[in-house]
């Protein structure tokens, strides 16, 4: 299906710290997969993201955070989603969260948590797969 | 004896016959920066090897075998655990608690906030502050965090870059309130920011105005405390970036030689400042290859240092440094597993001559680390120190024929990197054109796609995978605790002498506008309680602010 369009993935890196190793790896990795990929770059705040993804017209977030802001910033990018009428973007998360927080990043609408040691096979995987049944829907 | 000879006959009759038998279990053997490894080294991989010229002993130029004539024999490396999370009280309490543990020197980790600029009740600082360290927004923080720690007594070592000026100010500041003079204050602040820009990222302002920040630091500590490392040249951040080996030695001394040239651009002389940089490098998996970096770096730098810069005290080619083991090589899955790759990357810094240590706690694929994790953590360098008689005996690989030679194709591979830096102009220059940063992501990439495929091992995500019990006690930073934080920042704001703060800021912001040494600015700032949000906005009004040199 060469004339089907490519899914849209928007990469980016909530809050402030560095650690951008995993997001340009998980990126480039998609890309390889064949999706169109778009990094955001460090330090993006909600808003930014949100007005990205918007700009972008994607069809997936993924956020990667290793600072442990998680739980404060993930709701905020939400709701800046949801001001933009994004309800239906998939938003995954990757990075260092621990299992204990899942609960309540899933409850606000977090698809996928994909921690240290994730093969970026199953994240192209999962996203191809719940990209496919949002089209559906 | 013609060993070449004897190895060609020993290759024809005796290997040849075992490996028809049963091959090798590769078909290459690759170091983890994929240096290729023979089956055996011998006498005759290390033709016209020079002893003294390569070598040497230990103290003595070119440094290879150790900074220190005795090494570990008169006195173990430093056991500093990084740390540091929700506030200064609670970082206060681990420090005093690791002190009692035997931990021999203090590192602090501060917040992301802390780091880029904004106090704890800034817009930006949002769900950030006491996470991965202590929020420090001023004078106040900074003696909370010490309190009953004698700075006389115990050196402290301050992951800091862009705010390093205004950290070493607010330790002065509290070193002076203890009765220490600051010439005796001893320990380290990181001040690195062109690896902010290659890898870190808590850079703030663009990269001349924090060059001057840095050489401020250098020739005010020359003048006022001479036993303060002036920075940390650190590899670790760019090596955790997924570098390999020689990238890490030749990224880290192409900063180094940067610094140095900055130093002596602004007239100071090259042994009145040199011999006060120190280093940081990460502990890999691969033990050999990782002992040969230290080694190589150490050779390297001593060279560089003779050669290129003309130093003539010895102090001024040490290569000293500070290692931690690798954190993006611990595991989520069978954390336990950690304690032992983390025990394995701390033998190689101990053979490869750190003279300080951090060793990683097994829940750091999950979070900051509980204070039970970090006492095994520390246990584990306690157990190299006192029970493995591995720091008896100094450079005890060397000599050997494999070291050796990993030692020189380390070296010689960095060295390629350096000129190759060199030819763009410098290393602030090649990070400008993405240079390190392409370079890293390759490697990087590399190897993800490596142990995708199978041919990296990474024992309990790739293989010998089995079902684990989910880690439990993890240290979890209480909310609270930021918000206490936010409360006395604005809290303090209210009671200090505003009329002094104005002063203090307005003469930074001369200072910082002109030529003159920033640090007395900033010490006066801190002593007025201006907080460090209120002293970095000066700043970025001054110098501007830095936006990310992007590769992707």
């Amino acid at each position: 299906m060469a004339d089907e369009k490519k899914i849209r993935v928007l990469v980016a890196k909530p809050g402030l710290d560095g650690h951008d190793r995993g997001a340009k790896v998980v990126a480039r990795a998609l890309r390889d997969y064949g999706m169109e990929v778009i990094y955001t770059g460090i330090r993006q705040t909600p808003e930014m993201i949100a007005q990205s993804a918007l700009q972008e017209d994607v069809d997936v977030v993924g956020l990667s955070i290793l600072s442990g802001a998680h739980l404060e910033l993930f709701p905020l990018i939400i709701e800046q989603l949801r001001k933009r009428k994004m309800d239906r973007v998939l938003v995954i998360a990757g990075g260092i969260i621990p299992e204990e927080d899942h609960p309540a990043l899933t409850r606000i609408g977090i698809k996928g948590i994909f921690g240290p040691g994730t093969s970026t096979k199953d994240i192209a995987e999962f996203i191809r797969k719940a990209v496919g049944q949002n089209k559906a829907a | 004896m013609d060993i070449s000879k004897n190895k060609r006959e020993w290759q024809e009759k005796t290997l040849k016959a075992s490996l028809k038998r049963s091959p090798e279990r590769e078909e290459r053997f690759l170091t983890n920066s994929g240096l290729e490894v023979d089956a055996l080294y011998t006498p005759d991989d290390l033709q016209g090897f020079d002893y003294v010229h390569k070598l040497s002993f230990p103290g003595e130029y070119p440094f290879t075998r150790g900074v220190q004539p005795t090494m570990y024999r008169g006195r173990v490396w430093t056991m500093r655990q990084y740390a540091g999370f929700a506030s200064a009280e609670e970082s206060n309490k681990r420090y005093h608690y690791l002190l009692e543990q035997g931990q021999t020197g203090l590192s602090v980790a501060f917040d992301l906030p802390t780091q880029i600029g904004y106090d704890s009740d800034h817009a930006k600082a949002q769900g950030e502050v006491g996470k991965v360290g202590v929020p420090i927004s001023s004078l106040e923080d900074m003696e909370a965090l010490f309190k009953g720690i004698p700075f006389d007594k115990v050196s402290t070592s301050m992951t800091i870059n862009s705010t390093a000026p205004i950290l070493l100010a607010m330790y002065i500041a509290v070193g002076k309130k203890q009765g220490v003079d600051p010439a005796k204050l001893d320990g380290t602040i990181q001040n690195d920011l062109l690896k902010e820009y290659i890898a870190r990222g808590t850079y703030i302002f663009p990269p001349r105005p924090s060059m001057r920040l840095i050489t401020d630091i250098f020739s005010y500590c020359t003048e006022k405390l001479p036993r303060w490392n002036t920075i940390s040249i650190s590899g670790y951040h760019i090596r955790e970036a997924g570098s390999t080996a020689p990238q890490e030695v030749a990224f880290t001394l192409a900063n180094g030689i940067a610094y140095v040239q900055a130093a002596i651009d602004i007239g100071l002389d090259v042994d009145k400042f040199a011999g006060r940089l120190s280093f940081f490098f990460a502990g890999h998996n691969n033990l050999f290859e990782e002992v040969a970096k230290f080694r190589a770096a150490r050779r390297l730098w001593a060279k560089i240092m003779n050669e290129r810069f003309k130093a003539k005290d010895p102090r001024s080619m040490m290569l000293r440094f500070h290692t931690q083991t690798c954190g993006h090589t611990l595991t989520a899955q069978q954390p336990d597993n950690n304690i032992i790759r983390t025990a394995m990357q701390a033998l190689a810094a101990v053979l490869g001559g750190t003279q300080s240590l951090h060793t990683n706690s097994r829940d750091e694929a999950y979070a900051t680390p509980s204070a039970e994790a970090v006492t095994i953590a520390l246990r584990t360098q306690q157990l190299l120190a006192y029970e493995n008689g591995v720091g008896d005996c100094v450079d005890p690989l060397g000599g050997s024929y494999y070291v050796e030679h990993l030692t020189d194709v380390v070296q010689a591979e960095a060295e390629k990197y350096i000129e190759k830096i060199d030819q763009l102009g410098g290393a602030l220059a090649a990070i400008e054109h993405g240079f390190q940063q392409r370079e890293i992501q390759e490697s990087s990439y590399r190897s993800q796609k490596d142990i995708e495929n199978g041919k990296r091992t990474v024992v309990g995500v790739n293989k010998f995978v089995s079902p684990y019990p989910p880690i439990t006690g993890l240290l979890k930073v209480d909310p609270v605790e930021a918000e206490k934080q936010k409360q006395r920042v604005i809290a303090l704001k209210a009671k200090r002498d505003k009329k002094k703060v104005t002063q203090a800021l307005n003469n930074l912001k001369e200072v910082a506008s002109g030529k003159g040494n920033t640090m007395p600015a900033f010490i006066e700032c801190v002593e007025s309680y201006a907080t460090l949000g209120e002293i970095c906005d000066v700043l970025r009004g001054v110098f501007g602010e830095q936006q990310e040199f992007l590769v992707f």
